[in-house]
């Protein structure tokens, strides 16, 4: 094992001489009195290698020792990962002690002595190769897959598998043998370097099938897809949290990774504190089941930020192998790119714009590079779909971690500080958002299959009377309201009447919260009726009031259940008034 | 300044900025605490033999022959009950004339509370101020800041807020006030009789910047003391924040470091995260509630400073006078409790949500109605109403003069809308129209 000495202190940088071999992004370790304090390398230099501490500096001094792990940051994948709460190192938070997080204490990930029923899917003499699915346990709800080790290479031939029964993750459950004759081990679990796509698939597709979020601005307006991408931007106060939680509660996903990157303590509790009760609308079970977090939060080390959205995007593959469709959600990815840009700075690097490292484009194509929907070697499919916040200095979407993010997402949620202050939430932009997906043929053709013919034409539809709305609304402030035609009114309403019935929507109420894809059609088709109403009006304030009765009505049907009398009362009423 | 025999002295200074102070020295630790020529300093590099101090109160006059000397451990204060009803200085030096407090000494940075391990913030904090109790609800273990301009009353309201709320102690991290408001601070405790319950930390603008540095860590150590040892319900104060970060860009820049905005360190999250974070609500039943100060040039709140404090806190709010009556408000509009959710309509009455935001909508209403009346457009029948509603709105709710108990702000509140408008300009649920409409249901 390599050794080394500290020769250089600046905040969480140190320099390292070393004697021996090091790599880029070894994990290395400080020795301070009885603890060890864990650090990433991340630049070698003339014998020196600078690496960023996962911890506080403090009490560290000149030539302290540094002990060289050969090793990258891994994750140990395994039963055991569901429900966890991890810290962004994959520390299991709860297994703990003590209510402050002491300096450099003993942690562990995974549980390795938990006994899981295994039951083998393979028998002796198959041939396999990394990632084929070798036998399951059942973790939670889920049907966890136990699979020959990613990292190894080739084909192996199966020698020896245990049969159903009860074992401990440690123990082995199966071995291999290579083309030349070496026995591989296998156990339940296995490790896997976090910045290493994993890659063990057949083939990815372009994403074709929506995936249900519960929000009508983003399923009907700018849907996501299943092995998608979308990024929500927004200053603070615009709903970017409120809104990544609705999504977390309303998804369809098998599994969902939640990363607190660099946000606050309270949002995660929240979590810790509702998913334990809330139920999963996908597999009626409690939420916490299919739910891991990964939580570094702001007051937590600023070098595992970047280590955390890394664990959480490699957990996620991990369970796309098995066949599984994952939601990986990560707020907020700006200070992943904040701490790289710390980092950046105190090694005195050339900076690019607003002092981020030049990289950073790069960096960020890259990870949301590793979403996507796959096939599995034995024609099985898998998904990561992935959606990260941004926040944006000063609400100003011309910032780098913004526009370097643009050019990969596939969707835009623009949340709007004008629709925040006017407490229309969710706060996304209608207009300015996008979902690239509705122009893929083999979505529109799936989509149109849940919503219906001519769907996308609808969608079209919605759109082009929003716009007209915010048209006649600046026509009617500038000219005043007796003098434009009453047409301007008429189209300003009836956008009106778009935003407050399907684009807002209650997220603290429990049924205007979710609308599942048939309410969508449902009340999307009402509206769009409205809005073909011509009726008779003699002047602005009739138009006004009558729409301001229409609104109030469909905001009774919003808080109704689907097809429950009350909505059929409602929407009986709203199709009356047009009549 | 501790001296203590056989401490070993240092004297070969080879650098010297504004603010730092670089010599040759050994063994010496990351972050521990100095003295040079008496001054106060803190390690913040350490490269090879040479260490670098940030000078505290400045290196005005410093010699290349000073004497340095180290304390072996960071900085730290003595946390004790004495501490109460005490005025201390960014060192934790009492500056009130009675006797140093003896205690047990901690490391002021203290270490993170697991997130597991805390408990979801969700008991209302009154203030009887109808803008923070019934439009943005406050929580014990919330943080949260008044985004004000240089020439708003924020300090006397902070103190205001500080002496209504329900808190068992009450610590007060000042940094760079006027001598003022320090007085001011010091008469109004003294006044309302809470002179025991609060602990202070001052440093006055007469005071060296640098010295700020230390304040919020000095006012949240001691906060967690009690808070985590004593399980009391803890309000710290911060002010002015603005005058914070501008110390920590001072240091960042004589370190050579690139700045990001506005001239402002690369880590000013984190920096500022670190304090922040310090509020939390313990399952034993303590808790710690920050509610500080960030002052803004000219209302700008894209300046890194507030930008942000805003993506750390949970919520902010603004002063605003209200152009209409003269009053001094809280902004309806700008100002936000992200907490809020957790108690309102659940420790609050169930109509306390929706009733909130209808009352808010239409007072935006009112200032639409307000800006076509002045761009010389006719007003319409809901326009008219809409301003009258504004005026009483503020008069009888939002001025922050008032002290109204919080069921008694929601009857105010439907009174308002009964008097100014129709059911169907509301978009409430009927169950809640049905239960506390005063007027009648056309």
């Amino acid at each position: 094992m390599t050794k080394g000495k500290i020769k250089a202190i600046v905040s969480n940088l140190l320099e390292i001489e070393f004697y021996g071999e090091v790599m880029q992004n070894e994990i290395c370790f400080v020795t301070l009195g009885d603890k060890s304090l864990m650090a990433e390398v991340i630049k070698i230099r003339n014998q020196r290698a600078y690496a960023q501490l996962f911890e506080l500096s403090t009490s560290l001094k000149l030539d302290d020792e540094v002990l060289f792990s050969g090793e990258l940051l891994q994750v140990d994948l395994g039963p055991g990962i569901l429900s966890k709460n991890f810290d962004g190192l994959q520390n299991d938070l709860d297994a703990m002690k003590g209510t402050f997080i002491e300096t450099g204490q003993k942690n562990v990930s995974i549980d390795f002595d938990a006994v899981y029923t295994f039951t083998p899917l393979q028998e002796v003499g198959a041939q396999v190769q990394a990632a084929d699915w070798l036998g399951e346990v059942p973790e939670n709800w889920i049907a966890h897959k136990i699979m020959v080790p990613f990292k190894l290479k080739g084909t192996f031939e199966l020698v020896k598998i245990a049969p159903a029964g009860d074992y401990k993750v440690s123990e082995e459950i199966a071995q291999l043998k290579g083309k030349d004759g070496e026995i591989v081990s296998v156990t339940m679990a296995q490790k896997w370097p976090v910045k290493w796509a994993l890659k063990s698939y057949r083939e990815k597709f372009r994403p074709s099938k929506i995936f249900q979020t519960g929000l009508r601005v983003m399923d009907t307006l700018n849907p996501m897809a299943e092995g998608g991408t979308g990024y929500i931007p927004g200053a603070f106060g615009t709903g970017k949290t409120v809104l990544q939680q609705a999504i977390a509660k309303n998804n369809q996903a098998d599994m969902v990774i939640l990363v607190a990157c660099g946000e606050r303590a309270n949002e995660v509790v929240e979590i810790f504190h509702t998913f334990p009760q809330l139920e999963d609308l996908k597999t009626g079970r409690k939420l916490k089941e299919k739910t891991t977090i990964i939580c570094n939060t702001s007051n937590m080390p600023v070098a595992a930020r970047e280590a955390s959205v890394y664990v959480g995007m490699t957990i996620a593959e991990y369970y796309r192998n098995m066949g599984l469709k994952v939601l990986l959600l990560a707020d907020s990815t700006s200070r992943w790119a904040q701490a790289l840009r710390e980092m950046s700075n105190r090694m005195e690097e050339l900076p690019g714009t607003d002092a981020f490292p030049v990289e950073l484009p790069a960096v960020i194509a890259n990870f949301y590079g590793r979403a996507g929907e796959v096939a599995l070697h034995n024609d099985s499919r898998g998904s990561v779909t992935f959606l990260g916040t941004v926040s944006p200095a000063g609400g100003n979407f011309k910032e780098p971690v913004t526009e370097s993010t643009a050019k990969v997402a596939r969707c835009f949620y623009a949340l709007s500080q004008k629709r925040a202050d006017a407490k229309r939430y969710p706060a996304i932009d209608p207009i300015n958002s996008y979902s690239r997906y509705l122009d893929y043929e083999e979505f529109q053709a799936e989509t149109e299959s849940i919503f219906g013919a001519n769907w996308i034409e609808k969608v079209k539809k919605m759109k082009d009377l929003l716009q007209r709305g915010i048209e006649a609304r600046d026509q009617i402030s500038i000219l005043g309201d007796d003098s434009v035609p009453l047409d301007y009114h008429l189209d300003f309403w009836r956008s009106e009447l778009l935003d407050f019935a399907i684009i807002q929507q209650d997220s603290f109420d429990d049924i205007d919260m979710n609308s599942p894809l048939a309410r969508q059609q449902s009340m999307v088709n009402l509206a769009l009726n409205i809005c073909e109403y011509t009726g008779d009006f003699e002047d602005f304030n009739q138009v006004s009031t009558f729409y301001k009765k229409l609104i109030n009505t469909f905001k009774q049907l919003n808080y109704s259940a689907f097809e429950s009398d009350e909505y059929e009362k409602y929407a009986q009423e709203l199709k009356a008034t047009i009549a | 300044m501790e001296i203590q025999a056989f401490q070993a002295i240092y004297t070969e200074i080879t650098a010297l900025t504004k603010a730092t102070c670089t010599l040759k020295a050994k063994g010496i630790t990351y972050d521990e605490l100095a003295w040079v020529d008496g001054r106060n300093a803190q390690v913040i590099k350490i490269e090879g033999e040479l260490v670098t101090l940030q000078v505290f109160s400045g290196t005005e006059g410093i010699g290349t022959a000073a004497k340095v000397i180290f304390a072996g451990k960071p900085p730290s204060l003595a946390l004790s009950p004495a501490l109460g009803g005490r005025y201390f200085n960014a060192f934790g030096q009492a500056i009130d004339g009675l006797s140093q407090p003896q205690g047990k000494e901690v490391n002021i940075k203290g270490l993170t509370v697991n997130p597991v391990r805390r408990q979801l913030p969700s008991e209302m904090l009154s203030t009887g101020i109808a803008g923070i109790d019934l439009n943005n609800t406050l929580v014990t273990g919330q943080k949260i800041p008044f985004f004000a301009d240089p020439d708003q009353p924020f300090n006397r309201i902070l103190a205001e807020v500080a002496l209504r709320a329900d808190s068992d102690r009450i610590v007060l991290g000042a940094m760079g006030i006027s001598h003022d408001d320090y007085i001011m601070f010091r008469n109004s405790f003294k006044e309302r009789g809470a002179s025991d319950k609060i602990v202070s930390f001052i440093n006055t603008s007469e005071d060296p910047p640098l010295e700020r540095l230390l304040i919020p860590d000095q006012a949240t150590a001691t906060a967690e003391y009690f808070a985590f040892e004593k399980k009391e319900k803890v309000l710290v104060l911060l002010s002015d924040m603005t005058l914070y970060a501008d110390a920590l860009a001072i240091v960042s820049n004589k370190m050579d470091q690139i700045p990001s905005k506005d001239a402002m360190p690369g880590s000013l999250y984190s920096d500022l995260a670190r304090i922040y974070e310090k509020a939390v609500q313990f399952p034993e039943g303590g808790s710690i509630t920050i509610i500080a100060v960030t002052t803004l040039n000219d209302g700008d709140i894209t300046h890194a400073i507030p930008d942000n404090t805003g993506y750390i806190t949970e919520g902010q709010l603004y002063l605003k006078r209200d152009t209409d009556t003269g009053l001094t408000i809280i902004d309806p509009f700008r100002s936000l409790s992200r907490l809020k959710q957790n108690v309102i309509g659940k420790k609050t009455r169930a109509d306390h949500p929706q009733l909130m935001n209808a009352l808010v909508r239409l007072y935006a209403d009112a200032s639409e109605a307000r800006s076509k009346q002045e761009n010389g457009f006719d007003l319409n029948d809901f326009d008219v109403r809409s301003l009258a509603f504004a005026k009483d709105y503020v008069r009888e709710l939002l001025d922050v003069r008032l002290n109204i108990d919080s069921e008694s702000m929601l009857n105010i509140g439907w009174k308002l809308l009964a008097k100014h408008f129709k059911v169907f300009e509301l978009g409430i649920k009927q169950e809640f129209i049905d239960k506390y409409w005063p007027g009648e249901k056309d």
